[in-house]
């Protein structure tokens, strides 16, 4: 250990596999001091800024809260609170787009700052050694401080770990471009971070502390010296400027020549890094009593006029910074969280900054031409260059991983160690080929995790059924020997050779016998029952046609007009509902009433000349189908509807039953989705046959009906024309199945005449 | 206001393909102008003839797989292929001897199996060999250095002996190879196979016309200037330096051992490194990405491979050169080569 302080102190590091160098871009912001924003009109605080559950609500909407103030509460280790930036007022609680890659939208604190900035009751802690460790802790846990350098993960955790820390690693590299709110904070508020620094000093007792920053930052490596002179623990570690040095792994790896094992922590290594901006705010939480509410963001980029680093409150929303830097408004306006390697898109500019937000970038559109956009692909086939492996700081086979990516090899992706990358991006920044790798990789890291949380809830249903099997299977085991056992019991009961017992005996073979003769009879039945379906539609028909009798003969003997059009509604409604209980039916139906209305229609040439009569019977028949024909009927016919009722009724059975069979049969059977078209064809038969028959009516009839006819007529005219025109828009194979559902009907319509023959006499 | 949404990195070395192709290309022009002062007009006509026709086949086969033929047509991968294969031919062969191998290669060794960076062969290399088989009489037709020709041939009679096999004034590929002294001339590499099956010794061979002063008049200089090129490649950091430092040292080695057991029949190292295609395979054909081996080990591996391949077909092989069977070979090893050489991951096997 003694000669890894040695190599540090003659300025030696090891070196991490890969890295690249693009360009840095600090000079935008570097050499200008931090400046405060003054409070937005409104702030965003998302209640989850870190990796781990959010906290518990502790305030409501409407509630006036102070600078300071907690407004949530950790309820579980892994859990951090967040405090109101300034004083104001809860507005909402809500869920808005929160600043996350996704973009997605979790709950968040709208506070409206009352202007104030009034502090809650602090406690200052001049001498921090006072307090023991675990007091500290729990201050840091309660200022819900969460690693500052990017990832997010409670503080309280690492600074809490019970192994024994040899390194304690300060983390200034700052190795991502654009980003200079460390170097700033050092430059300006180095003896804070130190006093950080003590604090975890204080806590962690390691051996060593060491503090990398990368060599391009010449004024905060001054600053910190001075204000670590005096320090002799601490040793400044100034590494050679390379991206990603900044990553936790990279910077153990160049500082110790250890690597951190797959899948485990550093302080297994005796390692605990912090950032320096973490320093700052556990000084700022221990000493002054200060919860995490403002953190420095870098606002950078040339789109802005004049980038700057802030003192920014948590909430404030990204927009307002870059106002503030004079955005100058591009076509595609591009706003990157974090830095050019490792940030993500923001969807609008109204994204708060949290407490793991270190930059802001605006480029310009020359500056960074992503060629990563949905707009810009410019990706080709990969050629095996292997730059990206060389670059690669795990070490990984970018190139392998990503042709199993694209192939959703999961295994091999298993294999190939997917999950050591650590998304910086180095691969995709060199690739000639302009692949998006990274993209690649966390869309196939997303579906391994996806994959294995399918995996554990199969696994578990699967458990599951298993017992459920096991548990019928026992339960039918003990069923069965439940009865087997009452079984015994009655045969002994039975054989007893007691009166009661041979009653009981007879008894039962009677009730047996019942059961047999029972089978038979339904075997019978079933046997007669050709069709189920059949039988079905036909009961469903006759049903409609009792009803709409019924509803007839209640007319008549009403012998009310006036009630017409309410018998009108109601006839219609309860057709709709008929139609709606059987979907299927009403097709069938539909037709029958075509095939009907023609059949009456001939008989009623043929009979027209011998009598009236059968004429008044067809039309009413119609009416039960077509209520608005039944109108005219009823007018026309109400004498003579009781005499022919029975017979008709008869008739009407016969027809439905031989038609619905045919139906059934399938020769005009089409899919559902036609079933609009022929209804409408249909209804255009019923129409024209209506037509022609009130046309014979018309001539039939005396000369009393005609004012009334015509009127009936007159309001029958739109709803003939119109299926007509529905008809004349449909295709050719519409027109051959009408074609076909008139020659059914013209074959129903024989066969009707020969049943009426029949059924005539019986009159 | 449209929001830009890009993924992460959103900065890019701007690096293309494309360029890198170019690259490429472009180094070849010292080795290029070698061959062309030394052997005349041959090659060019050859390469100009190989780089139509590639990209003839590559438009015919884009269009048919539906493939957006404004980029891929001139991502340079079709017109390096086409380059190479213009080169490695005998300057004399006949044109349709360019175009058959040109088709070959681009549409059944480099289209068919998937275009770009999907092939598992190299696509010139392919096409040379397929050549060398199946017509071995025009494949041989190797035109000796203008230097050591009866005749004075220029670029009008290069191009009708390609096109018709006769020059214009009627001479014959046979009577322009043909030696003053009336026997017909062979490469370096052939002159010394040929003279060690009739019993002569290495440096006997030596004395022969084709080899000069040094290794072969015309084919040093061809040599000295793919390196050269070669050179510029590493330094623009176009290919990694890992293939050819490994091929040419297994060359070296091989030929070293051989030589101090039988200097006799064995030739000189730098006789093997100056000679045949050893520095265009070197730079240009073992360093195709696409067809080798990707880790450092992996090439390093696949180098030394193709190294030692080179030096026993030269030696006890049927073919004079073997820089092209070598490198098939090597091609049908670097999937395995990589399997097996895959480089530690961070914090694994430690």
């Amino acid at each position: 250990m003694d000669s890894v302080i040695e190599r540090i102190q003659k300025g030696k590091f090891w070196q991490f596999h890969g890295g690249i160098h693009p360009p840095e871009q600090k000079f935008l912001t570097c050499n200008k001091p931090i400046a405060h924003m003054p409070i937005p009109t409104q702030l965003t605080i998302p209640i989850r800024q870190h990796i781990g559950q959010a906290g518990e609500l502790v305030v409501n909407v409407g509630d006036t809260v102070l600078k300071g103030q907690a407004l949530t509460r950790a309820n579980s280790p892994m859990s951090l609170p967040v405090h109101a930036p300034t004083s104001g007022t809860i507005t909402a609680i809500k869920a808005m787009t929160i600043p996350h890659p996704s973009g997605l939208s979790e709950p968040c604190i709208i506070l409206t700052p009352d202007g104030e900035d009034l502090w809650q009751q602090r406690k200052i802690c001049p001498d921090f050694q006072l307090l023991s460790k675990g007091q500290i802790l729990e201050k840091i846990a309660n200022a819900g401080i969460a690693g500052m350098g990017g990832a997010g993960f409670p503080t309280q955790v690492k600074a809490g770990t019970l192994a024994k820390i040899d390194y304690l690693i300060i983390n200034a590299a700052e190795c991502e471009p654009y980003i200079t709110a460390d170097d700033l904070l050092l430059q300006e508020h180095s003896p804070t971070v130190l006093d950080g620094i003590n604090i975890l000093d204080h806590l962690l007792a390691p051996k060593h502390i060491l503090i990398a920053i990368e060599d391009n930052k010449a004024q905060a490596i001054t600053a910190l010296k001075t204000a670590t002179a005096a320090n002799s623990k601490v040793e400044i570690c100034v590494i050679p400027t390379k991206y990603p040095s900044g990553g936790e792994k990279q910077l153990i790896k160049i500082l110790t020549g250890q690597e951190v094992p797959s899948g485990v922590l550093p302080s297994s290594l005796g390692m605990v890094m912090q950032n320096v901006a973490t320093c700052f705010a556990i000084a700022d939480a221990v000493i002054n009593d200060t919860p995490l509410i403002k953190r420095v963001v870098t606002v950078t980029g040339q789109a802005l006029a004049k980038p700057q680093n802030f003192w920014a409150l948590i909430g404030t929303p990204v927009g307002d910074l870059i106002e503030r830097c004079q955005y100058q408004n591009q076509k595609y306006k591009h706003l990157i969280m974090g830095g050019p390697m490792m940030g993500f898109s923001l969807p609008h500019d109204q994204i708060p900054v949290v407490k793991t937000s270190n930059c802001i970038l605006a480029p310009s559109e020359i500056e960074i031409a992503s060629p990563f956009s949905s707009t810009s692909n410019n990706e080709v086939e990969c050629i095996r260059c292997g730059q990206c492996a060389d670059a690669c700081p795990a070490q990984l086979l970018p190139q392998e991983l990503q042709w199993s990516a694209k192939a959703k090899d999961h295994k091999q992706l298993e294999s190939l160690n997917l999950f050591d990358c650590i998304e910086c991006g180095a691969c995709a920044y060199v690739c000639p080929s302009q692949i998006p790798l990274v993209h690649y990789y966390r869309v196939a890291k997303a579906e391994i995790r996806q994959q294995k949380l399918l995996d554990i809830k199969a696994e578990k249903a699967k458990v599951r059924f298993e017992a459920r099997k096991q548990r019928l299977e026992r339960e039918k085991i003990a069923r069965a020997e439940k009865h087997r056992k009452a079984a015994e019991a009655r045969k002994a009961r039975m054989n007893a050779g007691t009166p009661a017992a041979k009653a009981e005996k007879s008894a039962v073979a009677a009730a047996l016998a019942r059961v047999k003769a029972k089978k038979a009879q339904t075997s019978d039945q079933q046997a007669d029952a050709v069709a189920p379906e059949v039988s079905d539609s036909k009961k469903q028909v006759a049903n409609a046609i009792a009803r709409a009798k019924a509803k007839k003969l209640a007319l008549k003997k009403q012998g009310q007009i006036d009630d017409l059009n309410t018998l009108q509604s109601n006839e219609s409604q309860s057709s709709v509902t008929l139609s709606q209980a059987a979907p299927a039916n009403s097709e069938q139906k539909a037709k029958v009433a075509a095939a009907i209305a023609k059949a009456k229609a001939k008989q009623q040439r043929q009979s027209l000349a011998t009598t009236p009569e059968p004429e008044s019977n067809a039309t009413s028949t119609l009416a039960q189908n077509k209520p608005q024909v039944e109108v005219t009927n009823d007018k026309l016919a109400v004498n003579e509807n009781e005499q022919s009722d029975a017979a008709q009724d008869n008739i009407d059975r016969q027809q439905k039953a031989s038609i619905t069979e045919e139906a059934n049969t399938g020769t005009v059977r089409a899919a559902n989705e036609d079933d609009n078209t022929r209804k409408a064809k249909v209804a255009a038969v019923v129409a024209k046959a209506k037509a022609k028959k009130l046309a014979e009516a018309k001539q039939a009839c005396s000369s009393q009906d005609k004012d009334n006819l015509a009127t009936k007529q007159h309001a029958q005219q739109p709803t003939a024309q119109q299926p007509q025109q529905q008809a004349e828009q449909t295709s050719d194979a519409a027109e051959k199945k009408a074609r076909i559902a008139a020659a059914v009907a013209k074959a129903k319509a024989k066969k009707l005449a020969a049943t009426t023959h029949k059924s005539q006499p019986l009159e | 206001m449209a929001f830009w949404i890009a993924s992460s990195p959103h900065h890019h070395q701007q690096s293309e393909t494309s360029a890198l192709m170019r690259l490429v290309i472009y180094a070849t022009i010292p080795g290029v102008l070698a061959q062309w002062y030394f052997f005349g007009w041959g090659n060019l006509i050859h390469i100009a003839l190989a780089v139509v026709t590639a990209l003839v086949a590559e438009f015919t086969v884009l269009s048919l797989r539906h493939k957006k033929i404004s980029t891929q047509l001139f991502d340079g991968s079709a017109i390096l292929t086409a380059v190479l294969i213009g080169i490695s031919l005998p300057a004399l062969a006949p044109w349709w001897i360019t175009v058959t191998g040109s088709l070959f290669a681009i549409i059944v060794v480099k289209q068919l199996y998937g275009g770009l960076g999907h092939n598992p062969f190299n696509p010139a290399m392919a096409a040379y060999v397929m050549l060398l088989i199946s017509f071995p009489v025009q494949m041989t037709l190797w035109q000796p250095p203008l230097s050591l020709l009866a005749l004075d041939i220029h670029f009008v009679d290069t191009l009708s002996v390609i096109f018709s096999g006769y020059t214009p004034q009627g001479y014959s590929v046979e009577q322009i190879r043909t030696h003053i002294d009336g026997y017909t001339m062979a490469t370096p590499l052939d002159t010394v196979k040929t003279n060690i099956t009739m019993g002569l010794t290495v440096v006997e061979s030596m004395q022969s016309a084709t080899i000069g002063e040094h290794f072969g008049v015309g084919w040093e200089w061809m040599n000295a200037g793919f390196l050269l090129g070669g050179l510029y490649l590493l330094k623009r950091k176009a290919i990694h330096w890992t293939t050819p430092v490994s091929f040419l040292t297994s060359l070296f080695v091989c030929s070293f051992i051989a030589f101090v057991i039988s200097p006799d029949s064995s030739a000189s190292t730098m006789f093997h490194w100056f000679t045949g295609a050893t520095m265009l395979g070197a730079f240009f054909i073992l360093t195709d990405p696409v067809s080798g081996a990707t880790s450092v080990k992996g090439r390093l591996i696949f180098g030394a491979l193709a190294g030692l391949l080179v030096y026993l077909i030269r030696k006890f092989g049927g073919y004079p050169d073997a820089v092209a069977f070598a490198v098939l070979l090597c091609n049908m090893a670097a999937p395995l080569i990589d399997q097996y050489t895959r480089p530690r991951t961070y914090g694994h096997k430690l």
